[in-house]
């Protein structure tokens, strides 16, 4: 299983643990990732609220430098990477004139025809729980936790085509395989307050307090994400959610690739579980889910 | 007072070269609210995104446009997956942006947003990715909240989340020829400096709820 591997701004700065513990599962299940070379920005939000096509061109370069590459099947981690890229593949295939536009802009003829898949896809999907449960050797028995989708992973559904878009399950699955515990919650799909976090931080405090509160509320001991705004909202800020609805959640907030990585037995330093502002090894720890090496 | 809806305010040609250019049909919207029930950031916004599509079908152009609303949306998708007429509600409030971009239209309360989109934008202009401490200290100096976050610089340094310099990527020049071609070819507005009286109105505004701030404690 070879991929080219578009990483994304956040996963180079903010999210380096997403980075580093999604290499280190590939590595380890023998999927390789091949980053695409001189790879820019997707254009995130700030892209198609500004310019449309400037939204579409970013993804669309992206894509033919992955076509350049020996496979081109195109991975990525963050759920706002992954949505840019499919709806720019959706626009090229669909599109006439948009298509003339941007292949006017990037200078080359594309039909979108490289496939984006998301690494949760991946995982669940082509490499498939069943041969993930035979390699685990660390079970996470007794780990609840809440499995939170955000925004973009699921919609829209006819162009992202990933999971059930009021209840998705991919991630609750792969937790069941690697035997914790997936918490029933119904903010699967909430809004974190995305990309809000520095210009309207008010609004993100209450809406990533809301879905602490729920995850709390309904049992769950942390909270597993596919998406890196979605982490550093509810993790970052989670201090200061604290101090201004006078909580205490204390409620770590992993990355699939980092619970996958533990079950696999892969020390947690290498998979930046110590890059986190709420500690999460306290409750690893307690769980008898730490691997010490 | 009887008051009609003629034709020409159904037909105004707001709506109409709306629903050309970003092939959405906002006269199919029945008003049943179920895009506002669902939108995270109602509790924010000045017209719901219901209001939002009925003042559209009505031709209120300036109102639209001037509102805080289409600068608060997330783009969460929740009330496009959601509208029984289909009507993809957030790219119409995308679209909205860019119209209000390209007819220089912000609401003063509202200024943080489209900033912090200039400055994002500049940013991946310069660098072809996003150069986390550039962004957060150009939009603090900005937007007059010099010591935003202050707090958590250190802890993102020490957990080497952030870096103090940009990233490097060879074709830089293939970056900055995209956003050139893309503003031409899309006609859209380009400032040589970030949007000069965004960064006025957004100044002035921080200013004045200073000094107020200091007057009624
Ligand atoms: S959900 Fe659709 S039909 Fe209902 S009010 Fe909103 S835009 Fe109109
Ligand atoms: S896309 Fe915008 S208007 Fe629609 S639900 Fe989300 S925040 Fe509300």
């Amino acid at each position: 299983m070879k991929y080219a591997y578009f990483p994304g701004c956040s996963l180079h700065s903010t999210a380096k643990e997403y980075d580093l513990s999604t290499k280190e599962v590939a590595k380890a299940l023998g999927i390789e990732l091949i980053e695409i070379p001189d790879w820019i920005c997707c254009g995130a939000t700030p892209a198609h609220i500004t310019m449309h096509l400037l939204s579409l061109a970013l993804p669309v370069k992206n894509l033919l430098k992955a076509k350049g590459m020996d496979s081109y099947e195109v991975v990525t981690c963050c759920a706002a990477c992954f949505s840019r890229l499919k709806i720019a593949n959706h626009f090229m295939r669909e599109d006439i004139e948009h298509r003339k536009n941007v292949e006017e802009i990037v200078g080359e003829p594309y039909k979108g025809e490289v496939r984006v898949r998301h690494f949760l896809d991946v995982l669940v999907n082509v490499f498939g729980l069943k041969n993930i449960a035979e390699r685990i050797n660390n079970r996470l028995s007794g780990l609840k936790v809440a499995c939170y989708y955000g925004c973009l992973l699921t919609r829209p559904p006819e162009i992202t085509q990933l999971d059930d878009l009021e209840d998705p399950h991919l991630m609750d699955d792969l937790m069941k395989t690697l035997d914790a515990e997936p918490v029933k919650w119904p903010y699967k799909t909430e809004c974190c307050g995305a990309s809000f976090s520095l210009t309207k931080t008010d609004i993100v405090l209450k809406l990533s307090g809301d879905i602490l509160q729920m995850a709390h509320d309904e049992g769950a001991q942390a909270i597993v994400v596919a998406c890196p705004l979605c982490q550093s909202n509810l993790d970052l800020r989670q201090g200061a959610i604290e101090k201004k609805y006078k909580k205490n959640f204390n409620m770590p907030i992993f990355y699939f690739t980092q619970l996958v990585g533990l079950a696999l037995g892969i020390e947690p330093k290498k998979l930046g579980l110590d890059k986190h502002i709420v500690n999460p090894l306290p409750l690893l720890k307690e769980r008898k889910v730490l691997v010490n090496k | 007072m009887k008051w009609f809806i003629s034709h020409n305010t159904i037909r105004s040609p707001f709506q109409l070269t709306l629903e050309k250019d970003c092939g959405e049909k906002v006269s199919h919207c029945y008003q049943c609210g179920k895009c506002s029930a669902g939108c995270p950031i109602a509790f924010r916004m000045d017209f719901l995104p219901n209001q939002i599509i009925r003042m559209t079908q009505l031709g209120m152009e300036q109102q639209v446009l001037s509102s805080r609303t289409i600068w608060l949306c997330a783009s969460c998708l929740t009330c496009t997956v959601r509208c029984p007429r289909e009507i993809d509600i957030a790219e119409i409030m995308d679209y909205l942006r860019r119209q209000a971009y390209k007819k220089g239209i912000i609401p003063v309360e509202e200024t943080e947003i489209p900033l912090f989109n200039k400055i994002f934008l500049r940013n991946i202009e310069l660098f072809g990715r996003l150069y986390e401490m550039g962004l957060i200290g150009m939009f603090n100096l900005l937007s007059g909240e010099f010591f935003k976050d202050v707090f958590l610089a250190p802890k993102m340094f020490l957990k080497q989340k952030i870096s103090v310099f940009p990233p490097r990527i060879k074709n830089i020049k293939e970056t900055r020829a995209i956003f050139k071609r893309s503003g031409k070819l899309g006609k859209a507005h380009r400032d040589r400096l970030l949007h000069p009286r965004l960064l006025f109105l957004n100044l002035s505004r921080k200013i004045i709820g200073k000094i107020a701030k200091r007057d009624n404690p």
